[in-house]
Parts: structure tokens; sequence; C-alpha cells
């Protein structure tokens, strides 16, 4: 019940046209939201998610793919919705290095231009199977980032985050004045083929038609669940369990053996594959990349959206990604301000709720048993 | 001649810019044994265990284990080799549940493969349980009330019960020699006690086990460890048996200020 009205909440929002109702939507939103809080009335419904959270996830995507099917003659809805799920898989990417391995990462724009330049250039310049190319995007976005392995591994805190924030700022200047790569004008991606599926026709699937996007969406909310899939069980194993020590108390973790570097590059490398992925894939659905799109301002949001959504927990940082994407494109008035928006969102989540929307839970290592 | 010592350090030297924390220090533990090392606050105690566990890099002097040198030792080679410790100030992974807080002390002997953890789900998850078993026997010892509640959150139980969990994630690996950096802050006497005993028993059931232990509760010394080494200014002033120590004149001035 509770997901059919999500559904039609989220359909409803991406529909809207006028300002008014897009803006009476979302005060319904947060007033619902504030009660249910409040009230505690959704605690039996995360309880119960929580005991069979298979079946959660599995109703989420159904939830997704249904949403989109609705939104299936709606290019601008489907857009966003692809742009969402995106987000998400790339916030999950930095969700294992900043809030497993504590690896502080304001480069994460970067390494999703890493990943779509690669797309670009490989698709422009080769037949490798885009699928392939998808991959590719990730394995350069990790190597590049090995650039940054030893200054990170060096410094620590706000020193770390200094290099990466440089790293953000020379990436992008790299592009401009790279001509190879299009320079300040950016490169134009082929259409995007996987198999027979060619992605810029319309869908036309004997009854079901609909807007290209809808390809794109689909072939996000698999990326998506595969790579949610991949980042929870990481969490719920050992491997999780030492990012997580490493980052909470670094002398007792070593003085317990473990590697600090090891955990360390480990999350960075994964961390960034999956952010390169995600990078490759929205280039792809975009069809034209510039340096624009990789500023060090983009490398904020999915940080923002991180601490928005409670840091370690991917369904928070799902939750945080659709406010962060969806408020400022459906709320015209706040378009201009949006990283004021973000900035103020952090803040107020910072003084209020430092723990995020949705907070971590425990590492659940033992399945309860039935 | 007695049996060849557990740990040999010699002329061990630290210093932090002009101050010199640790100087010169000769010392020698006897396997099975329980030494005691005591002194003043700021005498060098706590630099001892940083400098022997690789945390601070010795500036002079070696250090030998089992025979063997671990001096430019990691902190993770020296916990490999079979030293752990505990630490004065409680350094629990608070937001970690005390089961997690004891798989970082076990930590050697988990599986960390990437294939392992993210597809082998079935035998990850036998691993898991047969931890648990093994993680809660242990605290049992310790605490039975505590080993049922290991899914909780380290920081809601209190400092005794941190305290004995930091003792059973130094075990857990079943370590050569443990070093216990003052286990009774912030305990009462009674629970010093108690966990003195829970710690000797294990020690007892381990059989080799050899403890060096900084307390500054000299019934504690006196009560558990055959032989003392006190500490002050970062040198050794002086060593032997409590009732030894304790007479010594030297101990008495660094101790009470004593002309």
């Amino acid at each position: 019940m509770v997901t059919a009205i999500a559904v039609a909440f989220a359909w409803s929002l991406l529909r809207a046209e006028s300002q008014g109702a897009i803006a009476a939507l979302i005060g319904l939103a947060v007033a619902a939201g504030f009660v249910l809080l409040r009230t505690r009335l959704l605690d039996p419904l995360a309880q119960a998610a929580v005991r069979d959270e298979r079946f959660a996830q599995r109703l989420a995507v159904l939830a997704v793919a249904a949403l989109a099917l609705l939104l299936r003659e709606d290019d601008f809805g489907l857009l966003l919705l692809a742009r969402v799920l995106i987000m998400i898989v790339a916030c999950l990417g930095l969700n294992v290095q900043f809030g497993y391995a504590g690896v502080v990462n304001f480069a994460g724009a970067s390494f999703f231009g890493v990943g779509g330049y690669t797309a670009a250039v490989l698709a422009r310049a080769t037949a490798l199977p885009h699928l392939l190319v998808l991959l590719a995007g990730g394995v350069t976005a990790a190597l590049a980032g090995t650039v940054l392995l030893l200054p990170i591994l060096r410094t620590r805190g706000h020193y770390a985050a200094l290099i990466t924030i440089a790293f953000a700022l020379l990436f992008r200047t790299f592009l401009e004045v790279n001509d190879a790569l299009g320079g300040p004008q950016g490169l134009k991606l082929p259409e995007m083929r996987i198999g027979p599926v060619r992605f810029n026709d319309s869908v036309d699937l004997g009854p079901l038609e609909g807007y290209f996007y809808l390809k794109y969406a689909a072939v996000a909310l698999v990326l998506l669940a595969l790579c949610f899939l991949v980042v929870q069980r990481l969490e719920r194993s050992w491997i999780g369990l030492a990012l997580d020590a490493v980052r909470i108390d670094e002398i007792a973790a070593a003085t317990f053996g473990l590697d600090i570097a090891r955990w360390k590059i480990a999350a960075f490398v994964i961390g960034n594959f999956i952010i390169g992925v995600a990078g490759a894939l929205s280039a792809f659905m975009i069809g034209f990349i510039a340096p624009n799109n990789y500023s060090f301002a983009e490398s904020l949001i999915p940080v923002s959206i991180l601490l928005l959504g409670g840091i370690g927990n991917p369904w928070g940082l799902s939750l945080a990604a659709a406010i962060v994407i969806l408020l400022p494109e459906k709320l015209q008035i706040i378009q201009e301000y949006r990283f004021l928006m973000f900035a103020g969102m952090v803040v107020l989540i910072l003084l209020f709720r430092p723990v995020g929307l949705v907070p971590r839970p425990m590492r659940r290592l033992l399945e309860p048993r039935p | 001649m007695s049996a060849p010592a557990l740990l040999t350090c010699r002329g061990l030297t630290r210093r932090f810019g002009g101050v010199v924390a640790l100087d010169g220090l000769d010392l020698e533990v006897q396997p099975g044994s329980v030494l005691g090392l005591i002194g003043p606050n700021g005498s060098g105690k706590t630099t001892f265990f940083n400098v022997l566990t690789g945390l601070f890099p010795a500036d002079a002097g070696e250090s030998r284990f089992a025979s063997a040198p671990i001096t430019r030792l990691r902190p993770q080679a020296v916990y490999r080799i079979g030293i752990a410790r505990t630490f004065q100030r409680s350094r629990l992974c608070l937001p970690l549940s005390i089961f997690e807080n004891l798989m970082v002390g076990n930590h050697q002997r988990l599986d960390h493969g990437l294939w392992f953890n993210l597809v082998r789900r079935g035998r990850l998850a036998r691993q898991i349980g047969e931890s648990y078993e093994t993680a809660r026997a242990l605290l049992r010892i310790f605490d039975p009330p505590l080993a049922d509640r290991m899914m909780e959150p380290a920081g809601r139980i209190p400092m005794i019960d941190r305290r004995r969990v930091e003792v059973c994630r130094a075990l857990i690996s079943r370590p050569k020699l443990l070093l216990l950096d003052e286990p009774s802050a912030g305990m009462t006497h009674e629970e010093t006690v108690r966990l003195m005993d829970d710690i000797l028993q294990v020690k007892h059931e381990l059989g080799d086990l050899t403890i060096i232990l900084i307390e500054h509760e000299m019934s504690v010394i006196e009560r558990v460890t055959a032989r003392c080494v006190v500490l002050n200014y970062g040198r050794k002033i002086a060593e032997g048996t409590y009732a030894e120590v304790s007479h010594d004149p030297g101990v008495r001035q660094a101790y009470l200020g004593l002309e």
C-alpha cells in the first residue's frame, strides 16, 4: 500500500507542470514525512522491511519499473528518473569510500567524468561492445584514482579532502585544454547499443510504446540493483567490518593487524569503479559531454546526498538522491539557487539530524533465523 | 640459568623532541610469567608499549621476541607474531557491536578475499557462525550475561564491560604475549580484582600466555605479578618482586618525592 502511494506520489511529482502544484506536492511530502517521523507510524513498516529485506528490495525495483512504465510517454520525467537512478549508483560508490572506509573524496564528479570520457572515446574510436565500454569506464576511473592513492594514504582529514578538491579542479582544466578530448566544447557520443537494442530509438514492443529514455532507465535500474547488492554484501562481510574498523580507529585497527593502506586502497578503487560505470552510462544517455558537467561543484552533490541520506546507508542515500536531483529540476524558482539549497540542507541536517534522514543500522552479519 | 626469555629489550630509547620518554630500557620477560610495569605518570610505561608494538619507532636499542628481532616491525607484523594489547583509554569501536569488535581482534583468522566475501555467501555465513561461537565462549569466561548480548553496540555497555571486551579482543587471537595498559582505569577496586581473576583464569587455560601489566593499583600488582619493573623518567630504577621494589629507596623517592 505504502509502495503504491510512493509510486503515485513520484508519478504525480514528475508529471506535475505548474509550479504551484509542485510546491503543494512537496509541501505535502514534507508534512507527511514530519508526521510519520513524529507519530512513528512507519516503524512497524521499517521493521518488516528489515525482517524481509529481500522482499523490500524486490518491491522497490518493481515500484521503480512501474513508475518508469507510467511515465513512458513523458521524456523529461523518464530522463529525470534515469538521472536519479544513475546518481544513486554513483553515490553507492562514494558510500564505499566515504561511508565505510572513511576516505574522503571531493572529486566524485571527476571520476564520473573519467567514466564518461572513456565511454565517449571508446564508443567513437572502437567497435567495442557498449556493455564492455561501460565496464571500461569503471576500470579507467579506478585507474585514474590510483594517481591520488599516495597522497591520500599520507594525509588525513582536511588535508586528504584538499587533495581530492585539487584533483577535481585540475581534472576540469585538463579537459578544457585537451583538444583530443574536445576541449571546452566536449564530445558527442554515438548511440548506445547492447546486442540488437538501439537505445536512441523509441520503445515499440507491440502494445508497449514509449520514449527512448525508457531503455536507459531500464539499464540504469539493472545497474543500480546490481551495485546495491554488491555494496550491501560488501558491508555485511568481513571486508565491511575491516573498512569500518579502519575508519573508526586507525591505530586500534593497525594494532590488531589490519593493513590500513590496503583497505583504504580497496575502498577507493572499488568506489571509483562504481562511480566510473555510472559516469559512462550517464554519458551515453545524455549523448554529449563537456568539461562543465564535471566541475568541482558537481562533486559536492553526491557528498551532500550522502550527508543528507545517512552516511553508510544505501537506502538513505537513494532517498536523498531523489530529493537532491528532483527538487531543483521541478521547482524552477530554486534552480538558480540549487547549490545554496544543497548547502542549506547539509547544514540543517548536520544541525538537527546529524545521522541523516535514514541512519545507518547495525551491520547484520548473522542473518536473523526464521 | 633460566629458560630463554620470551621478550628481550636492550637499550630501548624513544625521544619526543627534547623529551626522552624511554631511556635505554633493558628488560626481560620469561615465558608464562606476569611482569608488572609500574612508575609515576609520564614515566614511559605506555610509550614502552607503543614502541614495542611498532606504533612509535624506537630511536635506539632493540627488542627481540622469541629470539627474533621485532624492533623495526610495523604494528600489523607485531600483532601477527603474537603480541596483542589493550589501551589505557578504551579504544573499542563504539558504533560497532561487541561481536564486531571481537572480530577486529580475530582479523587474522578471517578470510578477506573479495570473491569469498561477495559470492561464497554460504561459506561466509558458516565462518561468521563459527566465529560467533568462539567469541561467545571466550566472553563467557569474563561475563556470561554479556556473551548473550554480543550484537549490541559497544557504546551502549558500561565501562567495566568495555574493558572486558577489550581484553577479549586482545585474547581472541591467542597471543603469546598480552600487554595490558592499566586495565583498572575507571573501574572500582572490586571490578579490577574480578577482571584480573578472569584474565588469570584465561592465562591458566591458554597455558603459555605471558603478560606485561601496567597498573597503578599496587594491590593488584602485589597479587598477580611475580616480578616488577619500575620506571621513572623513561629509565628503569628498580626491578624485582613487589616486596623488593616497594622497599627500594629510589622507588619511594620517585613516588613520594622524599629526599
